[in-house]
């Protein structure tokens, strides 16, 4: 069994049935729920916009390579400068040589996944650099020392009482401070920092390749500042976000938003193509976009979950997971949680070590039915499992148990030789374990089979 | 009209009565029902679980046994829903592309095949309790049943249908899924159960027998007051042939 196997089963026992969990995760998704429902409204047809959405992206999947030649022609064309990195170290390093060639003292960040997936905050720290996330949630999540738990929402898994404890513990505000109070404490607070920043970090929710810009969204303004203010502004994106045209980008960024957080679009939406140019008055300097692999070129290699590349990260598939809503975000130990991250993660992460995430789930398929990229995900899990066993990194017991189960399953007589109490036994000498403590077994009766044949005397 | 019928393994061995319940109703609706006493398990278990050959064989097997040509009918979307579904990953463009795919046009669901096909909606029965519908994920979403056992159940006489909060979320079964993570799956059965609690009723009913085990199995270890039972079963009482 793998260490992380191994660590997911300890923490999913612990949280799996942690009232106080369930019942913050049921309440902060409920006011998704109902603000997602309404959102869906704005379509005439959603249907139809998520299936032109699935099938642009479909195309830029199977010509990954193609588009992001097309976007690097573009983008360079505008002076922005860009790095390729194959992983996580590669894409640090990067980071790092721009701050050291510009002098960074202070970097402000935007909320970015990838800057998560390659740990880029402690090795800035490491280094000397001190960055603050100017998300409020991601804010929170740093004051907390925690990961982020949710891929749109990272605070998702705190209550506001729980949020208005920590400011109280660590500014000392007020005990009772409200949702209002403590956003407009931390605004002040954030002000000066963007003012002061030497380098800016964002994401990118697309990379739009016929005009060689990068399109970010967001709810607090929050990005705009941390690309504008500072000198330097660095963008990490991974390579899959391509879409092909500006034309493309209204029914992204409304399908996004409505998926992700019931919004018919989101408060501020900006597009950039490069760093400032002599005629304009702002904008950074240095403009530099990292584009990251680190196992997404592995992932287009497979033929079926290669899909998963077209995932627009609005979250929605976790948010619907009753996987996800029973252990949260914290006990799949990976940047990308619940379904899509039981997907990607095997690939992007070894799947020797992250198969399990792939066995996680009782296939329920609410997250295929509410991908607004149509992303078969409860399927794409069965081919993972599917490579997982042919890999040979499943149980070598259970690999036994299902070997019997097709012999018997192959021979009615076999499963005729042993009467029901015998099988009741067998069943309790192999399964009482792993059916756990919390649940009756199952009783074998005469089966249907027999009796149809004493009935029909045969 | 003759049929073959469908038994899963799990319902042959553990649920027997569901399986005559069935010959039962098909029976009153001047039916002939064939039963080929070979037949085992359509591979689901070992596919899910990610065995594709152990499951290509089963598949291969279950091929051969539903070869009649007849119209086959099971108590179980999420068996009928894999041949539906998945044999296509197993089959398509092998030697057993033509039958499976003629398997696939003939195999159908009770509540479907009753609804959708017989246009039958009342069958008669009798059950002077007060029931909550679990929507199983496989009916749902894998073979695709919106109204019809809310149409069948509507019209058992004495009936009282109350519905629970989320009445389609998954019980936590799974398959191996809930040996293989069985903290996880017993939580989401614990939720479905205080869910189905809350209304009050007597019974969680629904078309799919292997959420009705995982159920129960959570119900009986905590020695809950309610209970569940097929769909099938409760169309089956309150009248005799
Ligand atoms: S897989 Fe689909 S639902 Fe999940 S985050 Fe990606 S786009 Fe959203």
């Amino acid at each position: 069994m793998s260490q992380q196997k191994e660590q997911f089963l300890i923490d999913t026992e612990r949280i799996a049935f942690d009232e106080n969990h369930r019942k913050v995760i049921k309440f902060n998704i409920s006011k998704y729920d109902l603000a997602v429902d309404k959102g869906k409204r704005q379509y005439a047809d959603l249907a139809l916009a998520r299936s032109r959405a699935a099938r642009i992206k479909r195309n830029v999947v199977n010509d990954l390579e193609g588009y992001l030649k097309e976007f690097e022609f573009n983008f360079q064309k505008n002076g922005g400068q860009i790095i390729w990195a194959v992983d996580d170290k590669e894409a640090v390093n990067a980071v790092l040589e721009i701050a050291r060639k510009h002098q960074v003292k202070t970097v402000v960040k935007s909320k970015s996944m990838v800057s998560e997936e390659i740990d880029l905050n402690p090795h800035l720290q490491a280094y000397g650099v001190e960055t603050l996330e100017t998300d409020l949630g991601e804010y929170i999540v740093q004051l907390a020392d925690e990961r982020p738990y949710h891929i749109v929402t990272p605070a998702m898994h705190k209550s506001k009482e729980d949020i208005a404890q920590l400011y109280h513990q660590k500014f000392n505000t007020p005990e009772k401070f409200t949702p209002e109070e403590i956003t407009y404490y931390t605004r002040i607070k954030l002000r000066e920092k963007f003012v002061k920043a030497d380098m800016g970090i964002t994401g990118g929710n697309f990379l739009i390749s016929d005009i060689g810009g990068i399109a970010v969204t967001e709810n607090e303004g929050n990005g705009v500042l941390s690309m504008s203010f500072p000198k330097v502004h660095v963008a990490i994106v991974g390579i899959e976000k391509i879409i092909p045209s500006m034309r493309d980008l209204d029914l992204f960024w409304s399908i996004l938003s409505t998926h992700g957080t019931g919004q018919k679009i989101t408060v501020y939406n900006t597009v950039i193509t490069g760093p400032r140019k002599s005629d304009e008055l702002d904008g950074p300097e240095n403009m530099y976009l990292i584009l990251l692999d680190n196992g997404r070129t592995n992932l287009a290699n497979q033929e079926h979950q290669k899909l998963a590349l077209s995932c627009i990260r609005c979250g929605a598939c976790l948010n619907v997971c009753p996987v996800y809503k029973s252990i949260g975000g914290h006990a799949y130990e990976t940047t990308y949680s619940g379904p899509i991250g039981s997907v990607i993660t095997p690939h992007l992460r070894g799947m020797e070590e992250y198969n399990h995430l792939s066995f996680a789930s009782s296939l329920c398929g609410k997250c295929t039915e509410e991908c607004p990229v149509n992303i078969p995900l409860h399927e794409l899990l069965l081919y993972n499992r599917r490579d997982a066993v042919k890999a040979g990194f499943t149980d070598k017991s259970f690999n036994l148990v299902m070997k019997a189960y097709k012999i018997a399953m192959n021979k009615r007589w076999i499963i005729e030789t042993f009467s029901p109490n015998v099988k009741n036994i067998g069943i309790s000498l192999t399964f009482s374990n792993s059916w756990g403590p919390r649940r009756k077994l199952p009783v074998f009766q005469t089966s249907f089979t027999e009796r149809w044949k004493k009935m029909h005397n045969r | 009209m003759e049929v073959d019928l469908f038994i899963p393994c799990f319902i042959d061995q553990l649920y027997p009565d569901t399986g005559f319940n069935l010959v039962k109703i098909l029976e009153k609706l001047g039916i002939q029902v064939h039963y080929n006493t070979k037949q085992t398990c359509c591979g689901q278990m070992a596919f899910n679980s990610g065995y594709w050959d152990e499951a290509l064989s089963l598949g291969e097997k279950f091929i051969k046994d539903f070869s009649t040509g007849r119209i086959i009918v099971g108590p179980s979307a999420s068996c009928i829903g894999m041949v539906k579904n998945h044999y296509p990953k197993l089959f398509h463009n092998t030697s057993h592309h033509n039958t499976y795919k003629e398997i696939q046009s003939n195999i159908f669901e009770i509540s479907d095949f009753l609804v959708n096909h017989l246009h039958i909606t009342n069958l008669g029965a009798r059950f002077p309790h007060k029931v909550t519908v679990h929507d199983s994920c496989s009916a749902l979403r894998e073979y695709g049943l919106t109204h019809e056992v809310r149409t069948l159940l509507a019209n058992v006489k004495d009936i009282e249908i109350v519905e629970m909060n989320e009445s389609d979320t998954c019980c936590g079964f799974g398959g191996t899924f809930s040996v293989k993570n069985e903290a996880i799956s017993t939580s989401m059965a614990e939720q479905k159960v205080k869910n189905a609690l809350e209304t009050g009723a007597e019974f969680i009913v629904s078309t799919e027998s292997s959420c009705l085990l995982h159920i129960e199995a959570y119900i009986k270890k905590h020695n809950l007051p309610i209970k569940t039972i097929h769909i099938v079963d409760i169309l089956a009482s309150g009248w005799e042939l």
